[in-house]
């Protein structure tokens, strides 16, 4: 009746007993209090089931922030077990220090950048193209509503069963059947599936929402860069992900129905899943980063008070780059045995690739020469990813030649290099973005010294957090070792990682004092004018928050940079002759229900309970057959609201 | 709504869905890729020429061939605003669906029955996932049609029901294109031993 | 794709008949055992791929949309990933198989080492 779950699936060990009862007891206390203060009504109705993607994107941040944490925590007991794992079994032990590094990197790329990324452009894309809406409303909640039922499912690990021990990207034959019986790749696979089903289907409608919706006289080459990178990253989402779907479901089908696509005997061969994993995993690299290397365009042009050098070949970049990070994708297994040809071939692909990335960093830097700029936070943070990233780029390009690939592979040299690509450009970027952005979504500015503070305990802490790790992997420390020979004089080197994985979780501290501060300041912080920081592009032409319709009348646009432009001219600002009616997208609760089925779905699947699998796909089906007769989706918001609404945000920046 | 509103909705939903069916495109070309590299891991299994009937796999591409053509002509009588017609060629549609489907499983059955199942060697597990992931979507269309037949038949052909008929049949040519490929690549390379 | 165009029937049947001509010929080159190899696999390719555009243009009227025609870009796109993912891992397979799978070469192996003078 209930497949392989039983009672033996809760944890029995302290520290899992611990991270399970915080879990369990944090979700309670959270659902207690909402009861207290009779929010649940409010919270159905203004955010769970909410359509409009400003809404969504603060969810996506939240759930990512959330996530942050859970996966800093993991950070954290890694450094600690291989400070304590010199000459012994250190505090986690070999077993459970394979399930933490595990889910830190599983939720540190799906849920923590793809969410923070996904955040950022559903709060921001709409407003930068002067567009009411995505092009799928109901999808997109849809997406992030699957995007946390994944999360849900990763965390789920934690209490009921035990999480993959495969690494993040579970290699068969490990991850397969015979060598992971158990229920932990399996929770991986669903909880990526079901997320990875999330993201494939944002990607669609972010593609559709760039090419159909943008603001009338918005040609492609008119469009804001982050607008671009957004496209680029869509792109390859729309592209890549599913090649993500097909792998895991037939690593799923070699666990659960006894095929052998990569298994050991029979015919299967693991260095096939190797081979795709890969080709999706490339590209999911780009796919986070170009939505970073476009916010870093934005912001450089504002707090330059320059126009963006060399927007064209910028454009180019991005367009080559998205096209060529399908064709690096042998990289990241040139020991695997190809032959000279095919690793020769693979690693000038990746030499290439660095040359667009390289046009990217003159024009950012050239767009602040002679420039009036103003070191604000997210300022700090580009400055910070021009350094970081250029160290990562060049061990990137390192790692590209085959024989040097030979020496460093599978050591913590390569760690060093991604988390210099991830954090020092991804994160970081995210970061600036937050930062930049963080007025529009919620009206006020964030307290700018605890910003400050928690950015010089982040670089500073990064620095010392990875710099060793590059130095330990040149002297042949191999990644994901849990103990090593004390005579190797290595521990103190993991010392002093430790130290700034400790002070990168300060940083994170100083965040969120930041946070709070700022909203406890709101009034001081506030955003009157809807344009902070002295802008460019059209998001800040309208009043900070952004009505729900984002604006009262769209905009036709006949340059780049428009709001400067009209800036310059003087136009901005001016009510329009009238207004008309807006029609905006209904609520509905369905996401939810829907990403709630698939939750279902993936936790029976995983415990084979197949019934329970059974009744969820036809309540999926008949989900989507109510939503399909669902005809009338749109309601108006009358001129006259339009206009009550207009007059008030003009007063209040007066 | 109003008839531009509706228009614009239908433009914007098509290419989404036009976008959604290059995405199964890539996922169709993974499962191809695994196929081609698991062709020849027969272990001590049976090979292509060993199991497939050519004139079988001749007779499921004409019946799907044809639920496309009949699916096309569903659409333009949808255009001349003919219902009568309109639904009864999409039953033809169905049914012609419905025959491919049954033909398939028999395939898979009797495949099974003679001991030649997924679990028997990597060139079967590949040819089951991608042939069924076919039927899959196949099934997934009869089940849309199943739904979208009554609309018609209540409604008429009312704009939604035009914008439903018109993905559908974006959907089910697609399905047909990815059998090009299916018949070629599996049946007919699969008994031409490389 | 786009609904201002009128497909008339006419195109639905140029596109049936052409298909199924396809198909037979496809067929009928593999019964008839007139080509074997690589050349087969050619021809089959190219049938295909006939047929693909065949059913594009007739039955899903890719190409006939207004300007700009993102409908066909994405396809385009599509296309080159896919070739890009389906013929670079045949190519980095075969290459592992060969490397990394020696008993199953050990002809091509001996075919290599005559050829080259090579003697262990």
């Amino acid at each position: 009746m209930l497949g392989r779950l039983s009672w033996d699936a809760l944890p029995s060990d302290l520290i899992t007993l611990g991270a399970a009862a915080g879990m369990v007891g944090g979700g309670l206390l959270i659902v207690a209090a909402l009861t207290y203060f009779k929010k649940w009504k409010w919270l159905w109705k203004n955010w769970i089931t909410s359509l409009d993607p400003k809404r969504i994107g603060v969810m996506y941040l939240l759930v990512a922030g959330i996530m942050l944490l859970r996966g800093g925590a993991d950070a954290l007991m890694m450094r600690l077990q291989q400070v304590t794992g010199a000459g012994a079994d250190g505090v986690l032990g070999a077993e459970m220090f394979q399930q933490v590094f595990s889910a830190h990197g599983t939720i540190m790329i799906f849920f923590v950048a793809m969410g923070l990324m996904f955040g950022l452009i559903n709060i921001i894309l709409p407003l930068q193209i002067g567009a009411r809406d995505v092009a799928f409303p109901f999808l997109n909640s849809v997406s992030f509503w699957l995007f946390v039922a994944g999360a849900v499912l990763i965390n789920a690990s934690l209490v009921i069963g035990e999480f993959s021990a495969a690494g993040w990207l579970a290699y068969p034959p490990l991850s397969g059947l015979e060598y992971s019986p158990g229920v932990g790749v399996d929770y991986w696979i669903w909880s990526l599936q079901i997320a990875g089903m999330g993201s494939l289907l944002s990607g669609i409608n972010f593609t559709a929402t760039i090419l159909k919706l943008r603001a009338k006289g918005m040609s492609l080459m008119k469009m804001p860069i982050f607008v671009h990178s957004v496209l680029g990253s869509m792109l390859l989402v729309a592209f890549a992900f599913p090649i993500l779907t097909a792998t895991l479901l037939l690593l799923s089908l070699d666990r659960t129905l006894g095929m052998h696509f990569f298994t050991s005997d029979f015919g299967g061969n693991p260095m096939m899943y190797v081979n795709l994993i890969w080709a999706w995993g490339h590209p999911e690299v780009y796919i986070l980063i170009l939505p970073a290397f476009g916010i870093f365009s934005e912001l450089v042009a504002t707090f330059s008070r320059k126009k963006l050098f060399g927007y064209t070949s910028m454009v180019w970049a991005l367009g080559a780059i998205s096209l060529l990070s399908f064709t690096v994708w042998l990289h990241h297994f040139f020991t695997m045995g190809a032959g000279a040809n095919v690793n020769a071939f693979f690693g000038i692909m990746t030499m290439i690739i660095a040359i667009p990335t390289g046009v990217k960093i003159f024009n950012w830097l050239f767009t602040m020469y002679r420039g009036r700029v103003r070191l604000t936070v997210p300022m700090l943070w580009f400055i910070a990813f021009v350094l970081t990233f250029t160290i990562g780029g060049m061990t990137g390009v390192l790692l590209s030649i085959p024989g040097v690939n030979f020496q460093t592979h599978n050591t913590l040299f390569v760690v060093a290099h991604f988390h210099n690509m991830i954090i020092g450009g991804v994160v970081f970027g995210y970061f600036a973005g937050l930062t930049y952005w963080f007025p529009k979504i919620f009206g006020f500015k964030l307290h700018e010294r605890l910003g400050k503070a928690a950015f010089w305990c982040w670089i500073i802490g990064y620095l010392l957090a990875f710099m060793p790790l590059y130095v330990l992997g040149l002297m042949g420390a191999a990644r994901r070792m849990d103990s090593y020979d004390a005579s190797l004089g290595w521990q103190w080197l993991f010392m002093v990682a430790a130290a700034g994985a400790a002070l990168i979780m300060v940083g994170v501290a100083f965040q969120i004092l930041q946070l709070i501060v700022s909203i406890r300041q709101r009034k001081k912080l506030r955003d009157t004018t809807g344009d902070p920081w002295d802008g460019r592009t059209l998001e800040w032409s309208v009043p900070s928050p952004a009505p729900v319709y984002n604006f009262a009348t769209l905009p036709v646009i006949s340059e780049r940079d428009p709001f400067w432009e009209a800036k310059q001219h003087g136009d901005t600002r001016q009510a329009p002759a009238y207004y008309q009616d807006i029609h905006m997208p209904k609520n509905t609760g369905l996401g939810i229900v829907i990403a709630s089925i698939a939750l279902v779905f993936g936790f029976a699947v995983i415990w084979h309970i197949w019934w329970l699998a059974i009744l969820a796909v036809i309540g999926i089906i008949a989900c989507i057959m109510v939503r399909a007769n669902d005809e009338e989706t749109e309601y108006v918001i009358p001129a006259a609201e339009v206009a009550r609404i207009e007059e008030q945000a003009r007063e209040g920046a007066a | 709504m109003s008839v531009i509103r509706q228009s614009e909705h239908t433009e914007k939903a098509t290419f989404g869905f036009w976008l959604y069916l290059m995405t199964d495109c890539v996922l169709f070309a993974s499962l191809f890729a695994v196929f081609a590299v698991m062709r020849n891991s027969v272990w001590d299994g049976p090979a292509g020429v060993d199991i497939f009937s050519l004139p079988y796999v001749w007779l499921l591409t004409m019946v799907l061939l044809l639920s496309s053509f009949t699916c096309g002509l569903a659409l333009i009588a949808a255009r001349s605003n003919n219902v009568r017609k309109t639904l009864w060629l999409l039953g033809l549609t169905g049914a012609l669906g419905l025959v491919f489907l049954g033909l398939e499983a028999y395939e898979f059955a009797k495949l099974i029955h003679e001991g030649y199942g997924w679990q028997r060697s990597g060139f079967l597990s590949a040819f089951f996932t991608l042939v069924g992931m076919h039927g899959l979507h196949i099934s997934a269309g009869l089940i849309w049609l199943t739904y979208l037949m009554p609309k018609i038949r209540r409604k008429g052909l009312i704009s939604i029901n035009r914008k439903r008929l018109l993905m559908f049949s974006m959907f089910w040519h697609f399905l047909d294109v990815i059998w090009i490929f299916i018949f070629t690549i599996v049946y007919l390379m699969g008994v031409s031993p490389l | 794709m786009s609904k201002q165009h009128t497909h008339s029937t006419s195109s639905y049947v140029v596109g049936l008949i052409l298909a199924i001509l396809l198909t037979n010929a496809a067929f009928i080159l593999v019964g008839s055992k007139m080509l074997s190899g690589w050349p087969l696999v050619f021809a089959l390719t190219g049938l295909a791929i006939c047929q693909l555009w065949v059913q594009l243009r007739y039955f899903l009227h890719l190409g006939s949309e207004s300007r700009p025609r993102w409908n066909l870009m994405a396809f385009a796109f599509a296309a080159v990933v896919i070739c890009i993912l389906v013929f670079g891992s045949l190519w980095i397979m075969k290459n592992l198989h060969y490397n990394m799978m020696p008993d199953m070469n050990k002809d091509i192996d001996r075919e290599i080492m005559e050829k080259e003078n090579i003697y262990r």
